[in-house]
C-alpha cells in the first residue's frame, strides 16, 4: 500500500519484506498488534522468492516448531503455499550417503523418524533415480514449499488481518531516544514505531551498524536452474549429489548447488544476482543424480543474493545498542523456518522470550571476540579480478 | 575469437562482413535451421505447427538457410567463421556476482551439445519476433506469427500453409502477403481492427490482387480440427454486422513484433521502453554501443519501426555502423563509451496503442477458458483474477477476493509477480507467445500504461535446451572440490543443543 492514508507510523516496524519479516509481521497482527512492513522493492524479491523452497532443518531448535506448522500453514493463511511434506536424501557414493550420519542423528536427536533406505528403496521411491544409487534417508518430517507463493501468502493473510504493507520504499536511517528506536526514516518520509524488528536479509550489516551495532554477515550469490514439467514423483522433496532442490507441485525440477560467490558489501543486490556458466555444472549434477530425465529440457535459471553469519546460523535477538529493536538474520537458512521463526520474534516482542525453542545458540553475543578479519580467515572473499589489480598496483 | 556476431540476418550479415572485411576474426552464429522439435514448442518463433516435414531434415534445411541469402556465401567467402544451427543461449560478463569469470562467454548449442566460447566484443542482431494474441481456437495448429511464416516460406522453403488469412495490415503483412501470393499461396484476406490500413499503399497493392482488407473487424475465433484451422468467423468491431465465415488453413498474426532482447537482459544490458521503436529495446547510441562497454545491438533487437521491415538495408547499416565501431574498439584495445541515446523513434511507428487495440479487441472476444499463457493454460479471467493454477485449491475466500487491481494497490506491479502467481509465461516456450499480451493485460486492468512497466525478466538459457545436452560433460578438479551443497560452512548442520551458548561455535570453527 503506496498510499499510506496519512499514517505515519505502527507500533510495530518491520524493516524488510522478505519471509522472515513478512511472518513475524503476520504472527503480530494474529496476536491483534498494529504491524507495518516496509520494503524498498516487492514482497519477496530477494532470497524470499528466489530460494530452493526446502524445509527440512533438524539442526535448527526451531526444526519441531517448522514441522508442526506447515502442514497447517495453507489453512492458517488462507491462500496456497504448496507446501509438501516429506524429504528423501539420495546418495551416489558411499562417501554422499555417510554425509547424511548428521542429519539421521539431529533428526532422532529431536525425537522424530528417519530411516535408512536401500539402493533399491529410493529407486521404488524415486521413479527418475537410476542404477547409480547406493542409497539414501528418507525423513517422515521435513518437505518443501513453493517460495513466491508462500510470500504473497504471509503478505495477503497479514493484510488480511489489518497489517500495512509498504512496497518500492527504502528504509534509510533511525531516530533514537533514550537507548531506543523512535522512529524510522524512509524514501517516503518518517515512521515513529514502540518496537523495530530488523529483517533486511543482506543489508543486515548495513542497517544495524546504523544502530552502532555489529552483526557480523556477509553476502552471497546463489543459483538455480529449472526444467520443464515432468509428471510428479510420490515425493517431490528429493535431493543429492550435493544440489538442493525439489519437484515442485507442476513437476518442474528445480535444483541448484555449487561454488556460490561471494560478494563486496557494497555490491549493487540487483547487479549482482545474474546466473551464471554455472548453470551447466548444475545441470551435469542433476543428470546424475536423476538419470531417467536426461531428455527434460531446461527452461530457466536465477540467482538470488544471501547473507551468512561467522558460523552459518541465524542471529534472532535484541540489539544490545537499541532495546526495542529486533534483528533477525537467518544466515541462508531462512524460507523453510519461516514459520517458526516469526512466531519466535512475535513472541519476542510480545512477551520478552520465546516459549517453544530455546533460542540461545542465536545470541548475537556470541561473536562478541569475532577475529576482525573473520571474512579473510574462511576465504568469505570475492574473487580477485583484474580491475583489483589495477587498484591495488 | 575477436568479435561475436549474434543472428545471420541482414544486420548481422552485414556486421560481419564488415568486420571481416577490417581484418578482425568474426565467428557469426545463427540458430537457423532450428531443430524440428523446437519448431514444435514454437521456439524461437510461433510456428503453428505449418512447417514441413522437410524441416525434419537438419542438412537440407542447412542448405536452404544457405541459399536463401548469398551474402552467407559470401560470408564464409570473407573468411567469417560461420555457424548455422547454432543457438546463443546465454551471455555471460564479468561483473558483480560474476567476478569469477575472467572473460566474456557466451554459451552455445547446436541442439546436441552444448559449450562455451569466449570473445572480445559482440554485436547482437537478433532480429523481431512476434507477439500472440489469444482469440478463442488461437490454440489450434494453423496459428502463427508472421515472422515465423515469413521464415518457413522465405528461409527454410517449407511453409505448408495454402489458404491464408492475416491479422494486420502494417508492414510485417503486408510484405508477408506479396511474398505469399507470389509463392502461389491464397491470401484470403488482411482483418485490421483499426478503421483504416496501417499499410495503405501495400494494401492497395493488395487489393489489385484481389486481396481484400477488412478493416474494423476482428477475429471471433478460429475453428478446425486436429489438422488444425478449418475456417475462422470474423466479427466486424460493430456488433450489428451479422459475422461470416471464411475457409482457410493458417491464421497469420501480423499484429505486433518485438525486438528479441533476451540475451541483451541476460548480459544485464540497459534495456527500456521506447513505444516508437517497438517496446522494449537496449538503450544503445547511434553506433549501437549498449550500456556495457564492448556489447552493441544492431537491427530489429535495437528497435523495429515500419521502414526497417521494409528496407532490410536500413537494419544492414546499423550492422556496419556496430561493426566500424567494434573494430574500432578492438584496434584500441579498450571499448570506448556509449555516446548519447537514441530515446525516440518515429511516432508513426509507435506500437503502444495499435498492441492495446488488438489485445483489447481479443479479451472482447475470448471465452472464459481462451488460454493466453498456451504452455501454462492461464486464461483472461485467471489473469485478471491472479488465480492460482489449476492444480492448486481456487476457490478459497480470501484468494477470491484479491486480483490484480488489489495487487496494484499495493504498488507498481511487475509481471515478474503475475508471472509467479497464475504461472503465466513459465512454460517450455519461455513465454514468447503469452509475454506482451500480459503486459497489456497488465497495464489496461491497472491503468498503467506500458512503458512504465517493468521489463519481465528474461532467464539463461534462452532456448530451451535438454538436461543431456546442457549438462557439462566433466566436472573439473578444482570445481569438484570446491562444490558444496550449501556454503560448506563448519559446523552449520551440527544439532544446536551441543552449543548452549553459540559462542562455542567460533572456538570450534
Ligand atoms: C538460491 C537460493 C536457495 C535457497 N534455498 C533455501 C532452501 O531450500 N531452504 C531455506 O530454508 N532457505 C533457502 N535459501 C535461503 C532463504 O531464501 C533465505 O534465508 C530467506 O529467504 C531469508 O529471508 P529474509 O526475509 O530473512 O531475507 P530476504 O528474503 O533477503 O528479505 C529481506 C528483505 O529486506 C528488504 N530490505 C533490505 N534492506 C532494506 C531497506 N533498507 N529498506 C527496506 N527494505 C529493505 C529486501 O529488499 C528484502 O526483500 C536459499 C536462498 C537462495 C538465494
Amino acid at each position: 500500500m503506496n498510499a499510506t492514508g496519512g499514517i505515519k507510523g505502527a507500533s510495530v516496524i518491520v524493516v524488510g519484506g522478505g519471509v522472515t519479516g513478512l511472518s513475524s509481521a503476520w504472527w503480530l497482527a494474529r496476536a491483534g498488534a498494529d504491524v507495518l512492513v516496509i520494503e524498498k522493492g516487492i514482497v519477496g524479491w530477494g532470497a524470499s522468492g528466489r530460494n530452493g523452497g526446502g524445509a527440512t532443518h533438524h539442526q535448527s531448535p526451531l526444526f519441531a516448531e517448522e514441522q508442526r506448522l506447515w502442514p497447517q500453514m495453507d489453512e492458517l493463511l488462507g491462500y496456497p503455499t504448496e507446501f509438501q511434506p516429506k524429504r528423501i536424501r539420495m546418495a551416489l557414493s558411499d562417501r554422499q550417503l555417510e554425509e547424511f550420519k548428521i542429519g539421521v542423528d539431529n533428526t532422532r536427536g529431536q525425537g522424530f523418524p528417519a530411516e535408512w533406505l536401500d539402493a533399491k528403496q529410493v529407486r521404488d521411491l524415486v521413479p527418475l533415480a537410476g542404477n547409480n544409487v547406493v542409497g539414501g534417508v528418507y525423513y517422515e518430517r521435513g518437505g518443501h514449499a513453493n517460495p513466491q507463493r508462500t510470500v504473497q501468502a504471509y503478505a495477503w493473510a497479514l493484510q488480511d488481518l489489518g497489517g500495512r504493507i509498504l512496497q518500492h520504499t527504502a528504509v534509510t536511517g533511525f531516530q533514537r531516544s533514550g537507548g531506543k528506536v523512535v522512529a524510522v526514516e524512509t524514501s517516503a518520509g518518517v515512521f515513529a514505531c514502540d518496537t523495530l524488528i530488523l529483517a533486511a536479509g543482506p543489508q543486515t550489516g548495513r542497517l544495524s551498524a546504523q544502530l552502532d551495532s555489529e552483526v557480523p554477515v556477509t553476502v552471497a550469490r546463489a543459483e538455480m536452474i529449472v526444467t520443464e514439467p515432468l509428471p510428479l514423483m510420490p515425493i517431490g522433496g528429493v535431493d543429492g549429489n550435493h544440489l538442493y532442490g525439489r519437484q515442485t507441485l507442476r513437476g518442474n525440477l528445480a535444483y541448484g548447488g555449487g561454488p556460490h560467490e561471494w560478494l563486496t558489501p557494497d555490491d549493487d543486490a540487483v547487479a549482482a544476482r545474474p546466473s551464471s556458466p554455472l548453470a551447466r555444472n548444475i545441470a551435469k549434477r542433476l543428470a546424475e543424480l536423476f538419470p531417467k530425465a536426461a531428455h527434460i529440457r531446461v527452461i530457466r535459471s536465477w540467482a538470488g543474493v544471501i547473507e551468512n553469519t561467522p558460523d552459518g546460523r541465524p542471529v534472532i535477538d535484541r540489539l544490545p545498542t537499541a532495546s526495542n529493536a529486533i534483528i533477525a538474520t537467518m544466515s541462508s537458512v531462512g524460507f523453510g523456518l519461516s514459520p517458526a521463526t516469526g512466531r519466535a520474534i512475535s513472541q519476542l516482542v510480545l512477551a520478552g522470550h520465546c516459549d517453544f525453542a530455546d533460542l540461545s545458540s542465536f545470541r548475537l553475543s556470541r561473536f562478541g571476540n569475532l577475529n576482525p578479519a573473520w571474512r579473510e580467515e574462511r576465504g568469505w572473499l570475492p574473487p580477485q579480478t583484474d580491475d583489483d589489480d589495477a587498484r591495488a598496483a | 575469437m575477436r568479435l561475436l556476431v549474434i543472428g545471420a540476418g541482414p544486420a548481422g550479415l552485414a556486421a560481419a562482413l564488415e568486420a571481416a572485411r577490417r581484418g578482425v576474426e568474426v565467428v557469426l552464429v545463427d540458430e537457423h535451421p532450428v531443430d524440428n522439435a523446437l519448431m514444435g514448442l514454437d521456439v524461437p518463433f510461433h510456428f503453428g505447427q505449418r512447417m514441413s516435414g522437410a524441416t525434419r531434415n537438419k542438412s537440407r534445411m542447412m542448405e536452404a538457410i544457405a541459399a536463401a541469402d548469398e551474402r552467407i556465401a559470401e560470408a564464409f567467402e570473407a573468411g567469417v567463421d560461420v555457424r548455422l544451427g547454432v543457438s546463443a543461449w546465454g551471455l555471460f560478463l564479468p561483473k558483480p556476482g560474476l567476478r569469477w569469470l575472467t572473460q566474456s562467454v557466451v554459451g552455445l548449442s547446436d541442439g546436441d551439445s552444448t559449450w562455451y566460447a569466449s570473445f572480445d566484443a559482440a554485436i547482437i542482431a537478433a532480429g523481431r519476433r512476434d507477439i500472440g494474441l489469444a482469440f478463442p481456437g488461437w490454440e489450434l495448429p494453423g496459428v502463427m506469427g508472421v515472422t515465423a511464416a515469413q521464415t518457413l516460406l522465405h528461409r527454410y522453403d517449407a511453409l505448408e500453409s495454402q489458404r491464408i488469412v492475416i491479422l494486420g495490415s502494417g508492414a510485417e503483412a503486408t510484405s508477408f502477403a506479396e511474398a505469399a501470393f507470389a509463392a502461389g499461396r491464397t491470401v484470403v484476406a488482411l482483418v485490421e481492427v483499426a478503421d483504416a490500413p496501417r499499410d495503405g499503399k501495400g494494401c492497395e497493392r493488395l487489393a489489385a490482387h484481389g486481396v481484400p482488407v477488412l478493416t474494423g473487424t476482428m477475429v471471433s475465433r478460429a475453428s478446425g480440427d486436429a489438422n488444425g484451422v478449418g475456417n475462422v468467423t470474423l466479427r466486424t468491431l460493430n456488433d450489428s454486422d451479422p459475422e461470416h465465415f471464411v475457409s482457410c488453413d493458417t491464421v497469420v498474426l501480423a499484429v505486433g513484433t518485438a525486438p528479441v532482447v533476451e540475451l541483451l537482459d541476460v548480459a544485464g544490458a540497459e534495456i527500456g521502453f521506447v513505444g516508437s521503436r517497438g517496446g522494449h529495446v537496449p538503450m544503445t547510441d547511434r553506433d549501437g554501443r549498449t550500456s556495457i562497454p564492448g556489447l552493441f545491438a544492431a537491427g530489429d533487437c535495437a528497435g523495429v519501426s515500419a521502414g526497417k521491415t521494409s528496407d532490410p538495408e536500413i537494419a544492414a547499416e546499423e550492422g556496419r555502423r556496430a561493426a566500424a565501431a567494434a573494430c574500432a574498439d578492438l584496434a584500441q584495445g579498450s571499448p570506448s563509451p556509449r555516446q548519447t541515446v537514441i530515446r525516440e523513434g518515429a511516432a508513426t511507428d509507435d506500437i503502444e496503442a495499435t498492441q492495446s487495440a488488438w489485445v483489447e479487441a481479443a479479451m472482447a472476444v475470448a471465452d472464459p477458458d481462451t488460454h493466453v499463457c498456451q504452455c501454462e493454460e492461464v486464461s483472461l479471467p485467471d489473469l485478471l483474477g491472479v488465480r492460482p493454477p489449476r492444480y492448486l485449491p481456487r476457490a478459497q475466500a480470501p484468494m477470491l477476493a484479491r486480483n490484480l487491481t488489489s495487487l496494484a494497490h499495493d504498488g507498481l506491479v511487475h509481471q515478474d509477480q503475475i508471472k509467479r502467481l497464475t504461472r503465466a509465461g513459465m512454460g517450455p516456450c519461455q513465454g514468447r507467445r503469452c509475454r506482451e499480451q500480459v503486459s497489456a493485460v497488465l497495464a489496461r486492468a491497472t491503468g498503467t500504461p506500458l512503458g512504465k512497466l517493468p521489463l519481465p525478466s528474461y532467464r539463461a538459457p534462452v532456448r530451451p535446451l535438454p538436461l543431456s545436452a546442457f549438462a557439462e560433460d566433466s566436472e573439473p578438479d578444482v570445481l569438484a572440490a570446491n562444490w558444496e551443497g550449501w556454503f560448506g560452512i563448519p559446523g552449520q548442520w551440527d544439532p544446536f543443543w551441543t552449543l548452549s551458548d553459540g559462542a562455542r561455535t567460533e572456538e570450534r570453527s
